[in-house]
Parts: structure tokens; C-alpha cells; sequence
């Protein structure tokens, strides 16, 4: 039987306030267990919460960013259970009424389309502080650093049908939160994970079948490879003949494997019922505009200019717009040497490159924008050939001068565009070389042509290459030919 | 010196007759000596009382003092007080030191009063008698045989029996108004959202209230006055101007139309309490007022209605006591589950875990809508109810407790303690402001039995417009000025 | 609705409350009598009434995005049961 799969994804931001969602507690990322728990995130008896605006306003522009519907009022609920990381005994949430409605995702895929993955809705919560299980003669400790932070949890629709579609989708809200700067998307620490809901069903039927949800999957990587396994796991199951469990499971890894969270509390009953704590948030039509205005330009529109207007291929488009770092550096290479083909092989190619080697981010390289336009430009304006170019940019990148300019003129290589200095070097290099005249003479004229390479060499090692190619080629031509 | 009333006292000090700390010093000795059989102080902190009394000493010899200046007084267990137990009448909390105040108790310090100690209440303000605390029964000032009332008990007892001029109550459904008319003082629960609740440890959120306790109207119009107003910490108070109740009390009543709840008067009330009510009619009628019946249709609803919200709530707002970051932990867990279930069976009593229970089924899955979303719809109709009789009178009457203070231990079942708050728990629903007088007592004979309180309702806010209400009455009859025998000792 | 015997432990396990077999038995008792109280609502007709959640009609206030808040965990911790190297300390917990 040929199978299909069905994924939908839950993703929770942390959004990159100052303070938490209902405090004044600081939400920096590392600092000593329990200093920055205050007595609101501790849930100490009598304390309240009151609502963090930059958290609303991140919401809504996460929601405006997916052309989502912006409901004028949404409630936060209380969503009940134990666990010692969750100080109050529930974690503040919003289950029937969230902050952002339903929405879409344009992601990319490989063949260069596009596909629209639709958003259910998108909530605020808080986030639980952390369990740390290392040796406390025998105890788990518990850091509430955590607790507070705000979350965005963007909930899709189970629109993608494969693995690589998942990880798209997650890039790409990964993309639109870090353009939007809501967070800084940085999964390692966090900043962004991933509960998958995978399910089977044959090709061809209707209604899905019966799903299982990874939990707390934290890479790119490890959501396709989660997904791979599981639906392994699932084909094997059911073509066995068996049935899939509705469950929560765990991706392990290490072990490349996801296996079941075989907990006693499988039925939880959550009791959600609206904080009384915490009014109705309404937000008015003014407010919304006014982030709608400010909203920057987008991954998608971005992308969409990038080939459109400045004529990049659908490849070089997506891999520059993927981030907002990326696409900003590549905007502004492209502004210094005013040509985008040329700042997108740059951009993608040399500096690319030695960023991948060193393990750097964009926002680390040594060379900056300014730098490598300005080295664009004297490629262009032919002021130093193309091999030229790369020993610059070398250069640059270790730190050996200010500017292009500065290199090219310590190093000396200018290009030699003056005919009478080049005419010498030739004349020098034809009287060197009396066998190798011989053999041209001697040849075909049709042959003639491959056998000036030689000739060209010859005349750039004694230029250092600062010869204009071209110009060597043509005068050397005419030479030869002369002596023909 | 305990006899006088807040303004009295205001005269007393700015005359120079004695200090803060001599009136501190005699109050304490008046705790020290009267309490041990009352028991309506949790905790008393002299160190702390005569510290602030003389810093209002101090304060008042360089001309600085307000009007609550060196004003002695006790608040209920429920603020969180910085330094201070803090136990909510529970075993739960019996080694909470809170490490912070409550936004009404920072604002009592900082109109200079002196807080002589924390009061006696129903764990975790659930109850009606004062029974259900884990420090014991407090006993009415009136007859030691008879339950002061709650949750507020420990307020009210003290202030009946002169250890304090005033009290710091909460009322969630009559908390502050039953305990004021069992111990014949007066106490006014304000509208929802007028006084912040941060830091008053939750028992029900949408139903939570602080309010004065008190021997006049005139002290409570001054200590609302200390402790209203938005607070940035809670989002429920309401961002709205404070009045200057004190010079409102004074407008008089011609014109007035009083409302009587014809739902109210009738079956269960007892006779005298009814007469009582009645009377004190007449004396508003000779004041210039209008009397009319008017309906509240959905009254027979308020008391399920509550049952639901109120231990919804609780079971939440009760989760955080799980023996992890404060309160009681129980010995030797072997393991979370352990450590949950033991702590908490061993920290809660037995009220306060029926509420629980109650709160976690009626929230559990299926029983939502049938539970609590029925239960705030009917909310809707029973707040509906008062706007509409608000359109015809300015204030309803009716009495604040069917009944005047029963014997402890008399209630045991219960239901029938829950019954009995059926003229002020619709009132928290609504969340308007309601205040208790005290107009008159049983057994006729007038300093042999037992308080009876008179409920005086208004609208949203009508704060100002109740205490000039019950100022009036105090002005016109004698009832607030009666004192139990306790409080006629001398040291 | 009757309340039967499981429901009251499932609730107090729900609730994480201990409850050894005769409370369960006591406590069902009691329930059940403000279960049939509460009941009552059943007769009225509620159908089109918004529910109420709060007494007034007021709106979510909002907050400026800034730290307020200092280190308070000395004076916070003093009032913990199991505290270590700056962590709460519960009996371990197995994932």
C-alpha cells in the first residue's frame, strides 16, 4: 500500500521582551537558578499578574506577518496541573480565544515552489521554569528563571505531507520571527521549540488516521529526522496490521528513535477555565494599523522582489532572504556596488564560504558590507582582475587593511590597462620564447587559437597578474599574428 | 482611651491628651489580657506596633500627621505582611513569613497607622463561623457561646470588644458584612476592583474584596479612603478617582428611595432580625427617605451560582500550595506524588479541601458548561437583577444574615451554613458595594442579646452615597455605640 | 448528577489531595449535598445570556515592557521547604 503522511506542527516562540509576560522579572537567558524569579513567578500566595505590552504587540505582529485575522478581544485561561517547574499549579494560556486567528505560511520547496501551509491560531502563554535531575543526593532541583517568559505557540493546520515540508515550515517561521525580531529563534537555547504531530493514512483516503505527537523536538534537523522515523514506525505498525496509539512520545537523539512518554497522567484533564485574574484584552483597530505600518519587509516578499525585481534566481532568492541578517547584508553589498548578481555570487560564494569554514554567522564576518561592495566595484570598474579580487578579499577577511582600495594599492595590484607597457611585456615574452612563435607559425590558423594560452601565461607571471586579460589577449594576437 | 472611634482618637492625639505608643501600649495590654478566651488574633506584633507609633509620634510633632496618623489597628491574616506569619487561618501557611506586603497594607503604613497584629479568620476565608481556622474558633464578644461570624471573625471580634478601633476585613461572599452584624460593628466590602487585591492571598478572584470593619461609618469612609484606588499590580482594580468619602457622609437623606428585595423577606428570616430591619425602615423614613418593594428574580440562584464560581476558583488559585517554594511540606515524601497529596491533605483542612473537590469536579471535562458556564450565565442575570432595581431605588435594605450569631457548633452541616449567607453572597456576584450597621438585637433585651446588622446596598462605585447612608443612621440612632461587656473592662 | 465514589478521587487525585478510603466516603457525602444544591441552576433558562466573568466590564490593562524586579531570592527562599546552590529542592522526578 502506498502511504501518505500528515504532519502538523505547535511551535513555541519565546518572545524577546525585556520582562516576562505578566512581570517585571528580567528574561535574560543564564543567569544564577532562581535570581530572576520574582514573586509573581513564584506564584507566591497573593501575588497577580498584569499583561506585558511589547507580548501583545509581538503577537499581533507575528499575526499580521501570516495575514492572520487579529480578533478584537482575546482571554487568557488557566490551564490546571501539577508539576514542580509550574509555580502556580497552572500555566496561563489561552485556549478559546487566542490573540491571533487563522492564518498562512508561504514555505519553499526544493523544485523552487511554493506551498501555503495554514495556521490554525496562534496563543500566548507563559512559559514553565526547568527541572534539572543531575545529582541532588537523590532530589530534582528546580530553576524558575524560566517561568514567565512569554511564548508564542503557533499552532498549523496538518497541511504538510512530508518531513522536508516540515522542516520548511519551520524554517520559515523561524525566518518570520526573526525578521519580525519578535525572538531570537535561537533553538539551542530554546527560543524555539517544536511538538510534531505525525499520523498516516493510504493515498487517496479522506479522513486521517490516528496521530502521534512528538514532543519537544529542537533542531531543523531533528524534526525531519523524527518525522522520518516515525513514519517508519507507523507504516510498519500498520502494515502489520496493527493500529497507532494516540500518544505523546519523545524523540531521543542519540538513538535516532522516538519512543512512547509512558506517563500515569495519559488522561490529563486540564480544567482550562478563564484567569480570573487577568481581563478580557481587547485591541483596537488603531492599535493593530499602527503595527501593521511598522511591520518590516518579509521573508516571502523579500524573496519575491529579490527574483522579480532584481532578476536573482529562485535558488540565490530563497537562500538570501532566509534570514534577515543574511538578506540585510546582501542588500547593503548590493547598494555600495549597485550590481545584485554580482553582490548575490559574491554574497553566496567567497564570503559564504569562508564564513562555512570558520563556523561564523553573518553578523560575525570580518568583512563587512561596505567592504566587500567596494571590492565588487573595482572587479566591475576593471581596476583589478577577477583572481585579483579573491587574494583582496583574503586580505580583508584577515583583518591586512580598511578597504579594498587600500589593499589593491599596498599590494600593487592595479590592473596594467596602458598598451605600451603591456606591448613591452609581449615583445619581451615573444623574443623569450623563439620555439613556441615557431610551433604557432607552423600551425593550422584554426589551431592558433588554443595555442596563445601559452603565450598569455606567460605574459600575466610577468605582470603578476596585474595585466588586463583582455587586452594581453588581443595586442598578443595581433603580435603573433603579424609574424605570420 | 479603647472606646473611641478613629476620629475621636484623630482629636485625642492632635490634643495631646497621650501618644501613639501609650495608646499602642494599652491596646496591646487590653490583647494581652482580654484575647486569650476570644482568640481573635492570629498573631500580635508589638515590636512592629510601637516601632510605627513612634515614627506617628514623631511624625505628629513635626506637624506631618494625617488623619490616620498613629491609628491603631488589626488586619485580617489574609494581607501578606512584609516580616510578619502570614497563615490565612491555615496550617498551610502556619511558617509563611511573607517576604512582601499587600498593596492595602503598604498603603495603611504608609498613612501612618500602627497594625498591632493579624486576625483570626476561616481558613483561607472560607466559612461564616470562624470555626473552620486552624488556630480555633474565635468567640462573638457579645456571648462566648456564640460564633462571631466569618471569615472575617477575628476582625470583628476584636474590634467589638475594643482591642482596636478598627480591622481590616476581605469578603468574598459576606466575609466582611455577617462577621460586622454578628459583633454589631460596621463593615463595608466596596465594589469589585475598588481596593487592590495584590497581596491579599486569593481565596475566589472575581469575587475577592477588601473592605474597613469598623464601630461607625465615619472610620470606615476614612480607612476606604487610606486604602482605594487603582494599583498597577492588579488588573482587576479599576483606574477611577477616589472620592473624599468623609465629606459626603454628611449629605442628608430627603429624597432617598430605599428598596426592599421582596426575595428577601420571608421564609427563614427570623422575626426579630425582620423587625430589627423594619425598624431601622422607619427611622430612614422620619429621615426624609421613600420606601418601595422592589424584585431581585434570580435571588433563589445566588447561593448554587456561587457554589460553583467560588470553589472553581479556589481549586485553582489553591494549587500553588504544593510544598515546594513555601507553606507546609509534608515529612519524608517518597516521591512528587507523595510529596503533593501529604502536603496538601496535612496543610488544608477539611472546608477547604470540600471546596477543592467541589471546584475540581465541577471543572472537570463534561461538567464545564453544565457547571461553571451555567453558573456565570446566571451570574450575568443576578448582577442584571440589582441594575434593574438600581434604575427604580437608590439603595436596597435588607438584613445583612437571616439570623443573628448562632452557637458554635451549631451548624454542622455544610449546606445550611452555606444557606444562611443568601443576602450577601449575590452581592459579590453583582459586585457592587454593600455595607453592614448594627440595628438592634435579639432576645429583646437591648445589651443581653445578640447583634443584628442592617445590609445597605448600591450600585457599582456608590460607595460614598452608603456611607453617607449609614452615617446618617448612626447619627440618628444609638446602636453602633452599644459595647459588650468585654469592652467595658478597664485594666 | 449523581456523584459516585470514583468521582471524588478522581477529583482529589486531580487536585493532588490525599484521601484514604472513609474521607473519600465522608467527603462524597457531603458533595453530593451541595452537587444537589448547585443543581438547581439546571431549571433556569439561560439560553443567549453571555457569561459574566468578571463583575465589571472592564478591559485588560497592559504593562510597559521593563524590568522592575531585582534579585529577591535570598528573602524569597527563606520561607522554602528544600532549597539548594539556589534550587528548589523536590524528591526526584522521572521523565
Amino acid at each position: 500500500m502506498e502511504w501518505e503522511t500528515v504532519i502538523g506542527l505547535e511551535v513555541h516562540v519565546q518572545l524577546a521582551t525585556r520582562s516576562k509576560i505578566f512581570s517585571g522579572a528580567s528574561t535574560a537567558f543564564g543567569a544564577a537558578p532562581n535570581s530572576q524569579a520574582c514573586a509573581v513567578d513564584l506564584g507566591l500566595p497573593g501575588v497577580l499578574p498584569v499583561l506585558n505590552e511589547a507580548a501583545v504587540a509581538m503577537a499581533v505582529q507575528f499575526g499580521l506577518a501570516i495575514h492572520a485575522e487579529i480578533p478584537e478581544i482575546s482571554v487568557f485561561d488557566r490551564k490546571n496541573y501539577f508539576y514542580p517547574d509550574l509555580p502556580k499549579g497552572y500555566q496561563t494560556s489561552q485556549m478559546h480565544h487566542p490573540i491571533v486567528g487563522a492564518g498562512e505560511v508561504e514555505i519553499g520547496l526544493d523544485d523552487g515552489s511554493t506551498k501555503r501551509i495554514r495556521v490554525h491560531h496562534a496563543h500566548l502563554e507563559e512559559d514553565a521554569g526547568k527541572s534539572l535531575h543531575e545529582d541532588f543526593h537523590g532530589m530534582t532541583g528546580v530553576d524558575l528563571n524560566r517561568a514567565g517568559t512569554p511564548l508564542l505557540e503557533i499552532v498549523s493546520e496538518p497541511d504538510m505531507r512530508s518531513a522536508k515540508e516540515a522542516a520548511a515550515y519551520l524554517k520559515a517561521i523561524h525566518s518570520i520571527v526573526t525578521y519580525l525580531g519578535i525572538s531570537d529563534g535561537n533553538m539551542a537555547e530554546g527560543s524555539m521549540r517544536c511538538d510534531v504531530n505525525v499520523s498516516m493514512r493510504p493515498i487517496g483516503q479522506a479522513e486521517f488516521g490516528t496521530r502521534a505527537e512528538i514532543k519537544n523536538v529542537n533542531s531543523f534537523r531533528f524534526v525531519e529526522r523524527a518525522i522520518a522515523f516515525e513514519m517508519e514506525r507507523q507504516v510498519e505498525l500498520l502494515e502489520d496490521g496493527g493500529t497507532v496509539v494516540q500518544e505523546t512520545r519523545l524523540f531521543d537523539p542519540d538513538r535516532d528513535e522516538t519512543r512512547s512518554m509512558r506517563t500515569k497522567e495519559q488522561a490529563n484533564d486540564y480544567r482550562y477555565f478563564p484567569c480570573p485574574d487577568l481581563l478580557p484584552v481587547v485591541l483596537d483597530q488603531a492599535y493593530v494599523d499602527h503595527l501593521r505600518a511598522a511591520l518590516p519587509e518579509l521573508p516571502a516578499d523579500k524573496r519575491a522582489r529579490f527574483q522579480g525585481e532584481l532578476g536573482l534566481s529562485a535558488y540565490d532568492a530563497g537562500v538570501l532572504s532566509a534570514s534577515r541578517e543574511m538578506a540585510e547584508y546582501f542588500e547593503a553589498v548590493k547598494e555600495v556596488c549597485g550590481d545584485a548578481k554580482q553582490a548575490a555570487n559574491w554574497v553566496q560564494g567567497e564570503l559564504s564560504g569562508a564564513l562555512n569554514r570558520k563556523g561564523l554567522a553573518i553578523v560575525d564576518s570580518p568583512v563587512s558590507a561596505r567592504q566587500l561592495g567596494e571590492l565588487i566595484q573595482r572587479v566591475m570598474d576593471e581596476t583589478i582582475s577577477g583572481k585579483a579580487a579573491k587574494e583582496v578579499f583574503q586580505a580583508l577577511w584577515n583583518g591586512q587593511g580598511e578597504s579594498a582600495d587600500a589593499i589593491i594599492e599596498a599590494k600593487g595590484l592595479k590592473q596594467v590597462t596602458d598598451s605600451g607597457a603591456i606591448e613591452a611585456m609581449i615583445d619581451q615574452v615573444i623574443s623569450d620564447s623563439p620555439a613556441q612563435v615557431a610551433q604557432y607559425r607552423d600551425a593550422e590558423p584554426d589551431k592558433r587559437g588554443k595555442m596563445i594560452g601559452y603565450f598569455v601565461g606567460q605574459v600575466m607571471k610577468a605582470s603578476r597578474g596585474t595585466a588586463n586579460p583582455q587586452q594581453v589577449n588581443q595586442l598578443l594576437k595581433e603580435k603573433l599574428d603579424a609574424l605570420c | 482611651m479603647h472606646d473611641k472611634t478613629l476620629s475621636e482618637l484623630a482629636s485625642a492625639l492632635d490634643a495631646g491628651e497621650f501618644s501613639s505608643r501609650e495608646l499602642a501600649e494599652t491596646l496591646l495590654t487590653r490583647i494581652d489580657r482580654f484575647d486569650g478566651n476570644l482568640n481573635s488574633f492570629i498573631s500580635v506584633t508589638p515590636d512592629q506596633a510601637l516601632a510605627a507609633a513612634d515614627r506617628a509620634d514623631a511624625a505628629r510633632a513635626r506637624g506631618e500627621a494625617g488623619p490616620l496618623t498613629g491609628m491603631p489597628l488589626a488586619i485580617k491574616d489574609l494581607f501578606c505582611t512584609e516580616g510578619v506569619k502570614t497563615s490565612a487561618g491555615s496550617r498551610m501557611l502556619d511558617n509563611f513569613i511573607s517576604p512582601y506586603d499587600a498593596t492595602v497594607v503598604e498603603k495603611l503604613k504608609a498613612a501612618g497607622t500602627v497594625s498591632l497584629g493579624k486576625t483570626n479568620m476561616d481558613e483561607f476565608a472560607m466559612g461564616s463561623s470562624n470555626e473552620n481556622s486552624f488556630y480555633g474558633p474565635v468567640k462573638n464578644p457579645w456571648d462566648t457561646e456564640a460564633v462571631p461570624g466569618g471569615s472575617s471573625g477575628g476582625s470583628a471580634a476584636a474590634v467589638a470588644a475594643g482591642l482596636v478601633p478598627a480591622a481590616m476585613g476581605t469578603d468574598t461572599g459576606g466575609s466582611i458584612r455577617q462577621p460586622a452584624a454578628f459583633c454589631g460593628i460596621t463593615g463595608l466590602k466596596p465594589t469589585y476592583g475598588r481596593v487592590s487585591r495584590y497581596g491579599m492571598i486569593a481565596f475566589a478572584s472575581s469575587l475577592d474584596q477588601a473592605g474597613p470593619m469598623a464601630r461607625t461609618a465615619e472610620d470606615c469612609a476614612l480607612l476606604l479612603g487610606a486604602i482605594a484606588g487603582h494599583d498597577l499590580r492588579d488588573s482587576t482594580s479599576v483606574a477611577r478617582g477616589v472620592p473624599d468619602y468623609i465629606e459626603e457622609l454628611a449629605a442628608p437623606l430627603n429624597g432617598l428611595k430605599i428598596g426592599l428585595p421582596r426575595e428577601y423577606f420571608g421564609d427563614g428570616m427570623d422575626p426579630e432580625v425582620e423587625a430589627a430591619v423594619r425598624e431601622a425602615v422607619k427611622v430612614y423614613e422620619s429621615l426624609g427617605a421613600t420606601v418601595r418593594e422592589v424584585s431581585l428574580p434570580h435571588t433563589h440562584y445566588a447561593i448554587p451560582a456561587y457554589y460553583v464560581i467560588a470553589p472553581a476558583e479556589a481549586s485553582s488559585n489553591l494549587s500553588r500550595f504544593d510544598g515546594v517554594r513555601f507553606g507546609h511540606r509534608c515529612d519524608n515524601p517518597e516521591d512528587l506524588i507523595d510529596l503533593y497529596k501529604r502536603s496538601r491533605a496535612e496543610g488544608f483542612g477539611e472546608e477547604v479541601k470540600r471546596r477543592i473537590l467541589i471546584g475540581t469536579h465541577t471543572l472537570s471535562e463534561g461538567f464545564f458548561d453544565a457547571y461553571y458556564k451555567k453558573a456565570q450565565q446566571v451570574r450575568r442575570l443576578i448582577r442584571q437583577d440589582f441594575l434593574d432595581a438600581f434604575e427604580e431605588v437608590d439603595v436596597l435594605m435588607s438584613p445583612a444574615s437571616p439570623t443573628p450569631a448562632f452557637d458554635l457548633g451549631a451548624r454542622k452541616d455544610p449546606v445550611s451554613m452555606y444557606l444562611q449567607d443568601i443576602y450577601t453572597i449575590a452581592v459579590n456576584l453583582a459586585g457592587i458595594p454593600g455595607i453592614s450597621v448594627p440595628a438592634g438585637f435579639s432576645g429583646g433585651r437591648p445589651m443581653g442579646g445578640r447583634p443584628i446588622g442592617l445590609q445597605i446596598l448600591g450600585t457599582h462605585f456608590a460607595e460614598a452615597r452608603l456611607l453617607n447612608v449609614a452615617h446618617q443612621f448612626q447619627q440618628a440612632t444609638d446602636w453602633h455605640r452599644r459595647r459588650p461587656a468585654i469592652a467595658e473592662e478597664t485594666l | 448528577m449523581a456523584l459516585e465514589h470514583t468521582d471524588v478521587l478522581r477529583a482529589a487525585h486531580l487536585a493532588r489531595l490525599g484521601l484514604n478510603d472513609d474521607e473519600a466516603r465522608h467527603y462524597l457525602e457531603d458533595l453530593g449535598r451541595i452537587l444537589s444544591m448547585v443543581d438547581d441552576l439546571q431549571a433556569l433558562d439561560t439560553r443567549g445570556v453571555a457569561p459574566l466573568a468578571h463583575p465589571l466590564d472592564a478591559t485588560q490593562r497592559l504593562r510597559a515592557d521593563e524590568v522592575t524586579e531585582t534579585d529577591r531570592r535570598e528573602q524569597f527562599q527563606r520561607c522554602a521547604p528544600a532549597v539548594e546552590n539556589g534550587l528548589y529542592l523536590v524528591p526526584r522526578v522521572v521523565e
